[in-house]
């Protein structure tokens, strides 16, 4: 089901994004930095770790090119890159793409066999109408 | 009935997990994974394919071999596995690996099925031996999954009508 042939040679930025959205808490930074730029403080508040453990995760984040560092001299604030969420998020669009199709398919299948067969010994003890279509 | 949404996630670096909703009871979503006769009906690749090969011997220790076939130029692609678990009507696990390697190494497929008020909840688990290989995995959607899509859904809503 899938393509004969495929382009071995793998974006390196991708693999650094999967990498880095694997981790619940870079998740977690991600969803707070969508509503907006923080610092590192503020980036640590809701976590139950010290600003060390926060800024090795954002540094995972940064290398995979998912934030940036803003310019102001004492906060820092942190900022969400849409760029490489998006190019991830598209492949993930696809994946799911190709697999609805196989499952619509599956759907017209399970209809047919809904029809075709009792379900369950139970019901179709009771009759017919235990077991139609709606 | 409106098409049941296909969640894709990455819960690990290493996994692909699908979970979609089925309006049927699971021993029938058990059946149309498990039977050869039902599994070649909707386990295709893009339009012009089909299931030449579908041999399954469900059984712990048994194997799987899939093989479609392109009807235009004869193109073959193949698949198969060995099955791990077996737990009619509620889970299957079983190696997978292609015969043209498009991702490196094999991958341990699990499927399990929750029924609850005639609808099953399918989530379909894909463990890769590395990243490298689940990205590939992934990206594998992305080159035909756009192409294809619209036109089977326009036919499949025809012949629903």
């Amino acid at each position: 089901m899938q393509p004969r042939s495929y382009e071995r040679a793998r974006p390196a930025r991708l693999d650094a994004t999967f990498a880095a959205l694997a981790d619940p808490t870079r998740r977690a930074i991600l969803a707070r930095l969508a509503s907006g730029d923080a610092s590192v403080t503020e980036l640590a508040e809701p976590f139950a770790m010290s600003q060390p453990a926060i800024s090795k995760h954002l540094k995972v984040l940064e290398r995979a090119g998912l934030i940036s560092r803003g310019r102001e001299a004492q906060r820092r604030p942190r900022r969400l890159e849409a760029g490489p969420l998006a190019e991830a998020t598209e492949w993930l669009a696809g994946y799911r793409r190709n697999w609805e199709n196989s499952y619509r398919r599956l759907d017209a299948v399970l209809d047919e066999l809904k029809a075709s067969r009792p379900q369950d010994p139970r019901k179709s003890k009771r009759g017919p109408t235990a077991r139609r279509r709606r | 009935m409106t098409t049941p949404t296909l969640t894709v996630k990455t819960p690990s670096d290493r996994e692909i997990e699908m979970t979609r909703v089925f309006d049927a009871p699971r021993s029938l979503v058990f059946d149309a994974h498990t039977q050869p006769e039902l599994v070649r009906r909707w386990l295709l690749g893009p339009d012009g394919w089909s299931m030449v090969i579908c041999d399954i011997d469900l059984q712990v220790g048994g194997s799987y071999r899939y093989v479609w076939r392109r009807a235009a130029d004869g193109t073959q692609m193949g698949m198969g596995g060995v099955y791990r678990e077996v737990v009619p009507p509620e889970r299957v696990v079983a190696t997978e690996r292609f015969d043209q390697a498009w991702y490196p190494g094999q991958a341990l497929n699990t499927v399990v099925l929750v029924e609850n008020g005639g609808k099953t909840t399918l989530t379909a688990t894909s463990l890769y031996e590395s990243r490298e290989a689940r990205d590939a995995a992934l990206k594998s959607g992305m080159e035909k999954g756009v192409a294809v899509s619209y036109d089977r859904l326009a036919k499949i809503l025809v012949t629903r009508a």
